[in-house]
């Protein structure tokens, strides 16, 4: 069993705010996409707000831009639940709808150690430097990955997941 | 092995038909199966397909029989099945999936997915209204797998819904999914429009190895 997890953040900047009409549709599948999520092969934890449903409240950024952050097993395993899933692609397919296009990267992958738990900063450090840098071992995509840590993740003594 | 020997591989009427049968079936085939499935004498069968293996066309594994292991169990049987290579050539050199890579990455950037799906639709359509025009007797569920079949998706029944065993923009939309698959989407729901007259529906809906596309009764789609 590999000592290393895949961790992601992506973010979007609403084309309306989060209650209107517009975003019914994106808002209404949550719940499910969540659960879906939660139940696929490799799902390890995400992001959740005091609430406990979703990161959808979370506003770390800015009052337009919503973020997502969870942790999987592998980087198949993500794959397959973000675009291999029915109703997560059906969402992703519309995505114009619920969020404007950027110039810029909007998704980041990066491995951490087992048991650890990201934290919204060190997401938007690997975030700022993939759109420095363009993908490395340190911040990458599904388009430009990169292969897991050949050295043993340290032990750390943040709290299990 | 070139491209030009490996798909000139195929340039055979048996192979041809062995081909597409392996390619056709949801399993692993063996030499028995593809020979009684084409008609031909079981070593003919095996050696056109070690010459399509040979090919890079089709691959190959060694499994045991279920329920069967251990000494007296026999030899594994040969399993050929479609490569996941894929084998292109054009003669003048053209490169038509290096600008589908450039145009997908703009169409990405400036959020051009609606339009990009709006087009597909409008040529979607076009597409049933000359299916329907060359065949006005044809059934819809015909008309659409016989059009779906012309475009490389390989459709096959599940059921009462057709799903389709080929993306035929399989390392774009690998690289691209929510922009190629939304236009695959459109594509295809372009074409039920007119072929279909509206009686059949398409809705994502990934399985492993298959196009992300499905094809059913719209009285039967629950998500409508």
């Amino acid at each position: 069993m590999s000592g290393w997890h895949l961790a992601q953040l992506n973010v979007g900047v609403l084309q309306a705010p989060l209650d209107s009409p517009q975003l019914a549709d994106f808002v209404a599948n949550l719940v499910q996409v969540n659960a879906i999520a939660d139940a696929a092969p490799g799902f390890v934890w995400r992001l959740r707000d005091e609430d406990g449903s979703d990161a959808t409240s979370l506003r770390p950024r800015g009052p337009d831009l919503l973020v997502n952050m969870s942790v999987w097993q592998t980087l198949e395993s993500l794959r397959a639940f973000v675009y291999r899933s029915g109703q997560h692609l059906e969402m992703l397919r519309r995505r114009r709808e619920f969020f404007r296009a950027l110039d810029e990267a909007h998704q980041v992958l990066w491995w951490i150690p087992a048991g650890h738990v990201p934290d919204l900063d060190e997401a938007f450090s690997r975030l700022g430097l993939l759109r420095l840098e363009g993908a490395g071992p340190a911040a990458f995509t599904f388009r430009d990955p990169y292969p897991q840590p050949v050295t043993a993740a340290a032990t750390t003594t943040v709290p299990e997941v | 092995m070139t491209a030009i020997s490996s798909i000139a591989a195929l340039d055979d009427p048996l192979r041809l038909r062995l081909y597409d049968y392996v390619c056709g079936q949801d399993h692993e085939v063996s030499r028995d199966e593809a020979a009684a499935a084409t008609g031909m004498q079981r070593a003919m069968a095996a050696f056109h397909l070690d010459k399509l293996a040979a090919a890079g066309l089709l691959a190959v594994t060694f499994r045991r029989p279920a329920g069967r292991s251990g000494p007296g169990a026999g030899r594994p049987a040969k399993l050929y099945r479609r490569s996941d290579a894929e084998h292109q050539v054009s003669v003048p050199p053209r490169n038509y999936h290096a600008a589908a890579e450039i145009l997908a990455e703009v169409a990405e950037v400036t959020g051009a997915e609606p339009a990009v799906q709006r087009v597909a639709r409008r040529r979607g359509s076009q597409a049933g209204r000359a299916a329907r025009a060359a065949d006005p007797a044809a059934s819809a569920a015909d008309l659409v797998a016989a059009s779906l079949a012309a475009q490389g998706y390989q459709p096959y029944l599940d059921g009462t819904v057709i799903r389709l065993r080929n993306c035929p923009f399989h390392v774009l939309a690998d690289q691209h999914p929510p922009l190629i698959c939304g236009m695959n989407l459109a594509l295809i729901q372009g074409l039920l429009a007119e072929a279909a007259a509206g009686r059949l529906a398409a809705r994502l809906d990934p399985q492993p190895g298959d196009c992300c596309v499905v094809v059913l009764d719209k009285s039967k789609d629950a998500s409508a």
